[in-house]
């Protein structure tokens, strides 16, 4: 049996949502964050909002990696397209719009080599099949995925395979959650913390939200797991005593992974990254360790990203800081649909954008 | 010896042309309307005739569950079929490129032949076409399709408030079979396209109250509920607990991201029924193998949208899916 199905019950979520009901005080308001896209997601496909009270509202936050790639870095995909080489790209990748307002799926209709992989391994496969021609692969990602990147890195140099490279914009939390700590605007209570990332990094990533006084929580995907973390945020906060509680256990070990935490350090550095509407942020990004400089397609094909801005009027980063929601934008909807993108929160799978739109949220 | 191919000299118009359509295209479609060759075939239509048209270009043309020439025959019939019409008359046009192999061919020819005979429909014209290599990738087929009607399911004036709705079989099996013979991914498992016709099932449910009918086709049981909407001004509101769905096409679905609602089916129909009618047309449907695992998926409401009551009890929108499904990242 699927293991996720008794997390779907609907007896134990109905009973969660009265008990979040009865447990948060009608005077006041909990403003949770869920950090990662897939929970973002996870509530709109499962209608979790409209099992909560009112007085409980989820933002979304700079979880979505793809969300999170600034222009100039999105730019260099086309930029290398233009060059000539074969991408290999997560499929999330493929809608969203470059500077010129084309999309790889675009690219890929006027006869660029655009291929879409589920592992970043199979990025080798493809290499191996077509050897006059030069693969990179689009490393988008978080800690959760920034290890598989790293595996193909690894996994390449083994093989001493060449022609093959990996574009890695990926990026790691704990600078985020920093910025989005300092912001005393947002007037958070407490976090829903992603889950998968946990698993790579261990529940210490939280340390700061407890010592920030709010409420951390890590919670799996499914509609039970998610409504049993936002309980234990609000009772956290009713009694003002803060503590990082793992409730995905069944998946996250509190310590994490060493294992893919080695494999981490053993390819990438911390290097500074641009964040989407975040901005520069210090050793928030993932760059490529020397050893490996001939799998790093930046330094291959000579690329710098650009300092670009977001298209004018586009909002996505107070969008991924959860200074708003996407309805508040004046292109969501209008001038920013699936169909045509001003920014990337429209098109990704886990993007908040994408999720309002598609699920028409706030409108139930 | 080396495998026999297709040449530009099949579609040529001399005596290769007339031998691939004596040796194989004759030799299966055998009927005696187009045993005659003519430029144009005769038939016999009722009073009022439903006509339809479909191109396939399915990759690979070879998946589990049938093939691109089985669900070239099954979807027109059901495009008939699933209108209100009896189909009759099936035409069937081939293109094929230079050098693609020929017993792949005549296997492709011979799946539409049985696909035919099974649905009791005569395809009684057509016509092959061979390109250069390159112009086109493996085989394309069109087929049209003419019937007789029995009973108009396409007029959306006719969808009422408390209209219920129902689904024909489990659905997203055919988008997923087709995903998995891609190997694309690298996951295996053995889930057979749904690809069947559907017109003998759709025949025992004319005589109830059934106000629409669609196939549930590219954009799946997701689609057809938001195309109707928009139509008709109508919503839906449908249980989740309710849709059939297998639990390895569901487990498959959720690994890779997608909705099952938005995955294309090839023999699952979205029919909507009265009220009164709804339990009768369910029993008639679970006695045709192509119906059996039916299930009333839930109701029409005045909202013109697609409300989804979610399996853990919460509520959200089922919106028109994307062009493309995409696999997401994590």
């Amino acid at each position: 049996m699927n293991p996720n199905i008794p997390f779907r019950d609907k007896e134990t979520a109905l009973k969660l949502s009265n008990a979040i009901k009865n447990e948060a005080k009608e005077d006041k308001h909990y403003k949770i964050m869920e950090v990662c896209g897939t929970h973002t997601m996870a509530i709109a496909r499962s209608g979790l909002r409209s099992m909560l009270p009112s007085n409980v509202e989820l933002v979304s936050g700079p979880g979505c990696p793809v969300c999170v790639t600034s222009q100039g870095e999105i730019d260099l995909f086309f930029e290398l397209i233009d060059k000539g080489v074969s991408v290999v790209s997560f499929g999330d990748l493929l809608r969203i719009p470059g500077s010129n307002g084309q999309s790889l799926m675009d690219k890929r209709a006027h006869g660029a080599d655009v291929s879409v992989v589920y592992s970043p391994l199979d990025t080798i496969k493809l290499a191996k099949a077509s050897p006059d021609k030069h693969y990179t692969f689009l490393g988008i990602g978080f800690e959760t995925t920034a290890p598989t990147v790293a595996a193909l890195i690894m996994q390449a140099k083994k093989e001493n395979i060449e022609n093959l490279s990996v574009l890695s914009f990926c990026k790691t939390m704990p600078k985020a959650f920093e910025l989005i700590l300092s912001d005393t605007s947002l007037h958070l209570d407490g976090f829903l913390c992603p889950g998968h990332v946990t698993a790579i990094t261990g529940i210490s990533l939280y340390d700061p939200i407890i010592a920030s006084k709010k409420a951390a929580v890590v919670a799996g995907f499914e509609p039970v797991e998610m409504l049993d973390a936002i309980y234990e945020i609000i009772g956290q906060v009713n009694k003002g005593e803060f503590h990082t509680v793992n409730k995905y256990r069944r998946v996250v070990p509190d310590e994490g992974s060493q294992a893919a935490r080695d494999i981490l350090s053993t390819v990438f550095y911390d290097n500074d990254a641009t964040w989407r509407g975040l901005g520069k942020l210090e050793k928030s990004g993932l760059g490529i360790k020397e050893e490996y400089a001939e799998y790093d397609a930046l330094k291959r094909f000579n690329l710098v990203p650009k300092d670009i801005t977001e298209i004018k009027g586009c909002k996505c980063g107070q969008v991924l800081t959860g200074k708003i929601k996407p309805s508040a934008c004046g292109l969501f909807g209008k001038k920013c649909t699936p169909e045509e993108p001003v920014g990337p929160c429209m098109v990704s799978s886990e993007g908040t954008c994408a999720a309002y739109y598609k699920y028409k949220l706030g409108e139930i | 010896m080396s495998e026999k191919v297709v040449t530009l000299s099949i579609g040529g118009g001399g005596k290769q042309t007339s031998s691939f359509i004596k040796d194989i295209i004759l030799k299966h479609f055998d009927n005696e309307i187009i045993d005659n060759l003519g430029d144009a075939s005769y038939i016999k239509t009722g009073v009022s005739s439903a006509f339809t048209t479909d191109s396939f270009v399915v990759r690979p043309e070879f998946f589990n569950g049938g093939n691109i020439g089985k669900l070239s025959v099954c979807g027109t019939v059901n495009d008939l079929a699933v209108s209100g019409a009896k189909p009759l008359y099936l035409s069937f046009a081939l293109v094929v490129a230079e050098g693609y192999s020929l017993d792949k061919l005549e296997q492709i020819v011979e799946s539409a032949a049985i696909e035919a005979k099974i649905a009791g429909v005569k395809i009684v014209c057509g016509d092959t076409k061979v390109v250069e290599r390159g112009g086109v990738d493996g085989v394309i087929i069109n087929t049209c399709g003419v019937g007789d009607v029995v009973k108009k399911l396409n007029h959306y004036v006719n969808v009422k408030t408390g209209d219920k709705v129902i689904v024909t079989s489990d659905i997203a099996r055919h988008g997923m079979a087709i995903m998995l013979e891609r190997g694309q991914f690298g996951f295996n498992g053995d889930i057979k396209s749904d690809c069947a016709c559907l017109n003998h099932m759709m025949s025992n449910i004319y005589e109830y109250n059934i106000k629409f009918s669609r196939d549930a086709t590219r954009g799946g049981v997701a689609a057809v509920l938001n195309e109707i909407a928009e139509k008709s001004g109508k919503g839906f509101i449908i249980d989740e607990e309710n849709i059939p769905l297998r639990q390895d096409v569901a487990e498959l679905c959720e690994t890779l991201g997608y909705d099952p609602l938005s995955v294309a089916n090839e023999g699952a129909a979205v029919i909507i029924v009265s009220e009164e009618d709804a339990e009768k047309v369910l029993d008639a449907l679970h006695k045709s193998d192509t119906g059996k695992n039916a299930k009333i998926i839930g109701s029409v409401t005045d909202d013109a949208r697609v409300i989804l009551n979610t399996i853990s009890g919460g509520k959200r929108v089922v919106d028109l899916p994307p062009g493309e499904l995409l696999p997401r990242i994590c």
